[in-house]
């Protein structure tokens, strides 16, 4: 299935947003996710389901002011 | 006696922001030597590979100091709700500073969006520190949304030009007199921060007059004693201004030699 994250595309096997944080390598790392446009608590994502197309942001901690 | 950021007494009125350092070792000197009361924090996107934010927020926790996470970049009401829920999510804290942006020159807030989001962020469960212009009805507006702090900008975000209105902020402090306050924004040197202290303020926030500093620790420890000498000048109850001279030294025993 064909994705976009973080505006980039990538073919993933991962059928939910749980499965595909894994899959992409963030496993265990402290990120949040929005699946177009809208915020995945980390305790929804086993249940958020990806379709092709999908897109998904994953942020973490950044510098700000 | 100071006031408490929603139940909160910060051990220091500086609020320092942690972008534009040149490297995190200089960061954290800065951090120690300026003894903030918080630093704020950011989201951006993760490289799975680079991990950048990992290491990131394992400085800021060694640090020690309460992270106040802010939706810097956001343009629209939705964005800024949205980052709000990431950032509470990844920071553990439900504080949040609210920037909704309206104009690109001066990144002057869109304060129709903001108390717009304000609204809905304190509704759940948020603890909102809108960033904010010095306009009253603004401001009365974003304390009905459920904020119970005010951050009126001192002059555009990075222009270093200090307390711009200060008719205004002071009209600010006097309206407002029971909710804390924090000049937000433009703050270039440390005498603008003592400045803003001696107006009654409740704390500042600095980030690029730090960080774009030629020594960021050295100039860190200069904010430190400047906002030091203003929370005792405030309490030392500073004289009234006058528009003409009046002799300091007593003319009584002068001796005549006219």
């Amino acid at each position: 299935m064909k994705i976009v994250v973080n505006e980039q595309e990538h073919n993933v096997s991962a059928t939910t947003l749980a499965a595909l944080i894994d899959e992409l390598g963030y496993g265990g790392a402290r990120v949040a996710t929005a699946l177009n446009g809208d915020f995945v608590p980390v305790t929804h994502r086993k249940d958020a389901l990806l379709k092709d197309g999908v897109k998904i942001e994953i942020v973490a901690p950044m510098q700000g002011g | 006696m100071a006031k408490q950021f929603y139940g909160v007494e910060l051990s220091s009125p500086l609020m320092l922001g942690t972008a534009q350092y040149p490297s995190p070792e200089i960061l954290s000197e800065a951090v120690t030597a300026a003894q903030p009361g918080v630093v704020t924090v950011s989201l951006r996107r993760e490289s799975a590979g680079e991990r950048a934010g990992q290491a990131f927020w394992s400085l800021i926790r060694k640090l020690g100091v309460p992270v106040l996470p802010n939706t810097a970049g956001c343009h629209t009401v939705k964005e800024a709700v949205t980052t709000a829920h990431m950032a509470r999510e990844v920071f553990g804290t439900d504080w949040i500073k609210l920037e909704v942006i309206g104009e690109l020159d001066t990144l002057q807030p869109d304060v129709f969006g903001l108390v717009e989001a304000a609204r809905i962020l304190s509704e759940d469960g948020f603890k909102v520190f809108p960033y904010t212009t010095e306009d009253l009805v603004v401001a009365e507006k974003l304390l009905g949304a459920g904020c119970e702090v005010l951050m009126p900008w001192g002059a555009p975000i990075g222009s270093g030009k200090g307390l711009n209105n200060l008719f205004g902020l002071r009209a600010m402090r006097a309206h407002f007199a029971d909710v804390p306050l924090v000049v937000d924004a433009g703050i270039g040197v440390p005498s603008h921060a003592a400045q803003a202290l001696e107006l009654g303020y409740d704390a500042v926030l600095i980030n690029t007059a730090v960080a774009k500093a030629g020594d960021p620790a050295l100039m860190a420890q200069a904010f430190k004693f400047a906002v030091k000498a203003g929370v005792l000048a405030r309490e030392a109850d500073p004289m009234e201004e006058r528009d003409m001279a009046v002799p300091s030294t007593p003319l009584i025993g002068k001796a005549m030699l006219a």
